[in-house]
């Protein structure tokens, strides 16, 4: 690799690439099995009939996939936590301040929902799957993330 | 869409299921994306391994569709489904939906399946990130309830 395309990969693509195969790997399997493309945020609305009766979390898709869902979750939670044990450097903590997480956070739940999709629905399986609805809304999302962190950066907040 | 196929049950389901979920999310700790800095890194042009995660998923997802719809010529064993791809219908929905999406992953660093995967490697002030994602989704549902019986009633009282 040329060095100055080096310096915008200061911790190489090594790791990067080996956890985007596994990523993908636990796609293939679920896929291969039952039939099923695997997004990661349908949880949050689904889960949410568990505790609401508001009609739109109850819709017939989502009670069908509801359980599935819970079950894929704790695999993600329960993976993470063994590479953490084993080759990872253990258990960690962010230093991103709290308000910039529950803000962010409720705004990634407002927008996975109506956009349909997230990073692993429309990012992985979408573009997977050549979607032209799930390619147009990964290159919405970046250009938009790009923007805004760098406005977070140009403002100062670190971190 | 009529004749939505149930979805599977029973252990040998959710046991591959749950093997699924545990090399997504070992993959997502891995991958570092589990950390909101890393992924705000990349938005701020400072590291771009990002780049491979998403590619070199996408890649092997893409692989696995075209054996699974192409050319396995039965359907999935544990479910009956007919193998197909990811289709999402285009309309203006998946552009602010993903406009509101990208402020708040730009914001934050955290999406959903990163988020569940850190409160698994024990970052507990995660949970701010994982709780305002509830809170997003119950309000956007609640806000399209709402909506939606605002234009029900607007027809009847339209009819008169």
């Amino acid at each position: 690799m040329p060095r100055w395309l080096a310096a915008y990969f200061p911790d190489g693509v090594l790791s990067y690439a080996v956890g985007g195969l596994f990523i993908g790997l636990g796609v293939a399997v679920i896929y291969l099995g039952t039939g099923i493309t695997a997004g990661a945020s349908t949880f949050l609305e689904t889960t949410l009939s568990y505790a609401s009766r508001l009609p739109r979390f109850n819709r017939p898709t989502y009670l069908a996939s509801r359980d599935w869902r819970l079950t894929f979750t704790l695999g993600i939670v329960l993976g993470a936590a063994v590479y953490a044990l084993t080759i990872g450097p253990g258990g960690w903590t962010t230093e991103v301040q709290p308000w910039r997480l529950l803000a962010g956070g409720f705004l990634v739940g407002v927008g996975t929902r109506v956009g349909k999709g997230c990073t692993s629905g429309h990012g992985v399986c979408g573009v997977g799957s050549l979607s032209g609805t799930s390619i147009t809304n990964v290159a919405t999302f970046m250009a938009v993330a790009i923007g805004t962190a760098q406005v977070v950066l140009a403002l100062g907040v670190t971190p | 869409m009529s004749d939505t196929p149930k979805d599977g049950q029973g252990a040998r389901f959710h046991a591959l299921i749950l093997a699924g979920g545990v090399l997504f999310g070992f993959g997502l700790g891995v991958s570092r994306m589990a950390r909101p800095e890393v992924v705000l890194d990349f938005l701020q042009f400072q590291d771009l391994g990002l780049l491979f995660v998403m590619g070199g998923a996408a890649v092997v997802s893409a692989v696995t569709f075209v054996i699974g719809a192409d050319l396995l010529d039965r359907p999935a064993p544990l479910t009956g489904r007919e193998y197909g791809r990811r289709v999402r219908e285009m309309d203006r929905n998946v552009l602010v939906g993903g406009t509101v999406f990208g402020v708040g992953w730009g914001l934050s660093g955290i999406c959903p399946g990163a988020a569940y995967a850190s409160f698994g490697v024990g970052n507990w002030p995660i949970l701010w990130a994982i709780g305002g994602m509830f809170l997003g989704a119950y309000a956007q549902g609640y806000a399209r309830s709402v909506l939606a019986e605002r234009r029900a009633t607007g027809e009847v009282a339209g009819a008169d």
